[in-house]
C-alpha cells in the first residue's frame, strides 16, 4: 500500500517538474537562439519574456480548432494522444537521483525499476512512431502524406541503429570502461538528433520545407501536442544519455573534495550576476525585476548548503546540470547548422552510421573480451 | 464461490492457452473469409502472435527459458517474412493494379 | 490483481483481433492488430517474460507494423469493396467450420493439463532465484545452447533484406 501512494507522489511531483521544464524549455530555445543571432528574443510578456510560455499556451488553448472536412477523425484525434502519451510515459524509468530516505521511507528517485528499462526506452520511442504516421496519414493532405512518411522512416532508421550505441553500459561514465567511450556517446548523440527531428535533421517539419510537414493541418491544441511531445522527447532523449554516458546523478568529482557545494556555488554566481546587472540595468524593468531574481537565487544557494538537504537534493542537481547541458547543446546545434537534405540524411544513416556503429559495438566487445 | 477465491492466486495457465486458441482461430478466419492480400496477411501475423502466446505460456509452466528463446525465434522469422511478404505485395501491385485477391487469378483456368 | 490484468488485457486482445478481421479499411484492421500486440506485450509481462514483452513492442509493434502502415499508405489501399459474388460454401460452413476448429484446439489443449497451474505476477524464477525470462537469461541461452539457430536466422535476415530489395526497386532499363 505504501508502495502504491509513494509512487503517486513521485509521479505527480515528476510530472509537475516535467511539464514546467516543457514550457520553459521552449522560453529557453528562443532566448539562447535569439542572442546566438545578436537579437533579443522574447522580452514583453513578462520580465526577460518569462511569461512568454503562458501566453502560447493561452493563444492556442483559444484559438479555433480547424478540423479539416475530409479527414479521417478518430485517427485525426488519436496521433497526438499517442505522440504525447509515448513521449510521456517514457520518463517514468529515468533515475532522477540517489536512493533517499525521507520520513523512514527509502525509495530510489525513480518511478520504476525494470530490469529492461533500457528495452523500455527504445519500445517506447518505436511506438512513437505511430503518432507521426497516422498524423500525416489521416489528415487527407498530400503534404501531411509526404512530411509523415519521411519523418516516420528517418525517425525508424536511426532507432533501429540506437540499441548498437549502447556500448559497454556497466561503467557508467565516458570515460570509464575499456576505453573510453566517446564514439558511442557522439554516435548516440547523432541518432537522439535524428529521432527527436531537431536540426540538423528536421527537414520532415521545418516551417519553410513541405509547408509544414506532418502537422500541417494540425491547430490549436493539437499542435500544442505535437509540439509538447517533441520537447517532451527531447528532454527524455537528453536523460537517457545522460544516465548512460556522463554518469547520471553521480557528481563529476568526489564528494570529498567539496562537490556537495558546487550547487551552492552556482546558485550564488547566478545571484551575484543578476544583482550586479540588477544595479546597472540594461533596461528600465531591470531595476525592479533583476534584484528580485538575485534574492531568490541567493536563496537556493542558502538551501543547497543545508546538509540535510543536500543528501536528498544535491545528485537531483547534478543529474539536471548535465541534462540541462545537453539541452543546451540541442538547442547550440539549433542554432548554428543547416539542415540536411532528406536523401543525405537517409544515406548518412545507412551508409555511415549503421557502419560506424556496427563497428563500435564489435570493438568494444572485443575489448570486453580481453581485458576480462 | 470457492472457485472464485481458488482465483485470488492467479490466473490458470489454462486460460491463457485458451486466448491463444480463440486468437489463432481469429487469424484463420481473417485468413480464409477477407479479400485484401493486406489483411490476410495481418491475419497470419495474428496467427504468429497466438502462437507466441502459447510459447511463453508453456515456458512458464516448464519453469524454462526454451519458450522464450522459440518465441523470440518466432518473432524475428515473422519480421522477414514480413518484409519479404510485403515486397511481393508490392510487385503485385504493380503489375496487376489492385489487391484483391479474386482478381489475382490469372493462374487458373 | 492478476485475474483483474489478465481479464482486461484479454479482452481488449480478443475484441481488437475481431477488428482485425471485420474493419473494411487496412488501415483500421492495422491498428487494431497493434492493440492485439500491444495487449499480448502486457499478458507476456503477466507471465513473467520481460524481455519478450518488450521485444514484441520494439519489433512487432515498432517495426513489423509500421512497415504494414506504410505499405498501405504507399500503396494509398482504400476500404475494401465487395467483390463479385463469393463462394456460397464459405459463407454457409465457415461458422461452423470455424467453431469446430476451435473445439478441436481448445480439447487438445484442454485434455493436457486437467491441473493447471497459477500464474502468478513476479514467480517466473529458478533455483537460484533469478528470473527466468530476464535479458540476462535469454542472452546466456541464446548464445549458448541455440547459438546455431541465432547464427542461421541472422543468415535468414540478411536473405530477407537482399530479397526484399531486389523484389522494390524501381527496374532498370
Amino acid at each position: 500500500m505504501e508502495f502504491i501512494v509513494i509512487t503517486l507522489i513521485k509521479i505527480a511531483v515528476v510530472l509537475a517538474i516535467f511539464m514546467t521544464t516543457l514550457a520553459y524549455l521552449q522560453w529557453v530555445e528562443r532566448k539562447v537562439i535569439a542572442h546566438v543571432q545578436v537579437r533579443m528574443g522574447p522580452s514583453r510578456v513578462g520580465p526577460h519574456g518569462l511569461l512568454q510560455p503562458l501566453a502560447d499556451v493561452i493563444k492556442l488553448i483559444t484559438k479555433e480548432g480547424l478540423m479539416p472536412p475530409h479527414a479521417n477523425m478518430f485517427f485525426y484525434l488519436l496521433a497526438p494522444f499517442l505522440a504525447v502519451f509515448m513521449a510521456l510515459i517514457s520518463i517514468s524509468i529515468i533515475p532522477f537521483g540517489n536512493q533517499i530516505t525521507l520520513f523512514g521511507y527509502t525509495t530510489w528517485l525513480q518511478m520504476t525499476d525494470l530490469n529492461v528499462g533500457l528495452l523500455f526506452i527504445l519500445a517506447v520511442s518505436s511506438m512513437g512512431v505511430y503518432g507521426i504516421a497516422l498524423a500525416g496519414w489521416s489528415s487527407n493532405n498530400k503534404y501531411s502524406l509526404l512530411g509523415g512518411l519521411r519523418s516516420s522512416a528517418q525517425m525508424i532508421s536511426y532507432e533501429a541503429q540506437s540499441g548498437f550505441y549502447f556500448g559497454f553500459l556497466p561503467k557508467w561514465t565516458v570515460f570509464q570502461g575499456p576505453f573510453p567511450q566517446i564514439f558511442s556517446f557522439i554516435l548516440f548523440l547523432i541518432a537522439a538528433f535524428a529521432e527527436t527531428n531537431r536540426v540538423p535533421f528536421d527537414l520532415p517539419e521545418a516551417e519553410n520545407e513541405l509547408v509544414a510537414g506532418f502537422h500541417t493541418e494540425y491547430s490549436s491544441m493539437t499542435f500544442a501536442a505535437f509540439f509538447m511531445a517533441e520537447y517532451a522527447n527531447m528532454i527524455t532523449v537528453s536523460c537517457v544519455a545522460t544516465s548512460l554516458f556522463l554518469g547520471g546523478w553521480q557528481p563529476l568529482f568526489p564528494p570529498g573534495l567539496g562537490s556537495d557545494y558546487v550547487a551552492s556555488l552556482v546558485f550564488a554566481i547566478a545571484g551575484a550576476l543578476c544583482l550586479y546587472h540588477g544595479l546597472n540595468p540594461a533596461r528600465k524593468l531591470d531595476r525592479y525585476t533583476l534584484p528580485v531574481f538575485a534574492v531568490v537565487f541567493f536563496g537556493l544557494a542558502l538551501i543547497f548548503a543545508i546538509p540535510a538537504v543536500q543528501i536528498a537534493l544535491v545528485s537531483v542537481f547534478w543529474f539536471c546540470a548535465k541534462a540541462g547541458f545537453l539541452l543546451f547543446v540541442f538547442i547550440w546545434v539549433r542554432a548554428t547548422l543547416p539542415r540536411f537534405r532528406y536523401d543525405q540524411l537517409m544515406g548518412f544513416a545507412w551508409k555511415f552510421m549503421f557502419p560506424a556503429s556496427l563497428l563500435n559495438l564489435l570493438v568494444t566487445a572485443f575489448l570486453v573480451a580481453i581485458t576480462s | 464461490m470457492s472457485g472464485l477465491t481458488a482465483l485470488q492466486g492467479g490466473v490458470p495457465v489454462s486460460w491463457y492457452l485458451l486466448l491463444s486458441a480463440i486468437l489463432f482461430v481469429i487469424g484463420v478466419s481473417g485468413f480464409i473469409l477477407r479479400r485484401n492480400i493486406i489483411t490476410v496477411f495481418m491475419s497470419i501475423e495474428l496467427m504468429l502472435n497466438a502462437v507466441n502466446l502459447s510459447f511463453v505460456t508453456f515456458s512458464y509452466q516448464l519453469k524454462q527459458v526454451s519458450g522464450h528463446i522459440y518465441a523470440f525465434f518466432v518473432m524475428v522469422v515473422a519480421a522477414a517474412e514480413a518484409a519479404v511478404g510485403l515486397a511481393i505485395i508490392l510487385t503485385v501491385f504493380k503489375n496487376r493494379q489492385t489487391l484483391n485477391i479474386d482478381e489475382i487469378s490469372t493462374l487458373k483456368n | 490483481m492478476d485475474l483483474f490484468f489478465f481479464a482486461l488485457f484479454a479482452f481488449i486482445a480478443v475484441i481488437c483481433a475481431i477488428n482485425v478481421v471485420l474493419q473494411t479499411h487496412p488501415i483500421a484492421s492495422a491498428l487494431s492488430l497493434v492493440g492485439v500486440m500491444a495487449s499480448l506485450a502486457i499478458l507476456y509481462l503477466l507471465l513473467g517474460g520481460e524481455f519478450i514483452a518488450m521485444a514484441q513492442i520494439i519489433v512487432y509493434a515498432g517495426a513489423v507494423m509500421v512497415l504494414f502502415i506504410f505499405v498501405i499508405m504507399l500503396l494509398n489501399a482504400g476500404s475494401e469493396t465487395a467483390s463479385k459474388p463469393g463462394s456460397w460454401f464459405a459463407k454457409v460452413a465457415g461458422i461452423p467450420l470455424l467453431a469446430l476448429l476451435f473445439a478441436m484446439i481448445a480439447y487438445f489443449l484442454g485434455a493436457q493439463y486437467p491441473k493447471s497451474e497459477m500464474v502468478q505476477f513476479g514467480t517466473l524464477k529458478d533455483a537460484t532465484g533469478d528470473s527466468i525470462g530476464s535479458a540476462h537469461s535469454i542472452g546466456t541461452a541464446v548464445f549458448t545452447t541455440y547459438l546455431l539457430p541465432f547464427e542461421v536466422t541472422s543468415v535468414l535476415i540478411l536473405i530477407a533484406i537482399i530479397g526484399a530489395i531486389v523484389l522494390a526497386r524501381k527496374e532498370l532499363e
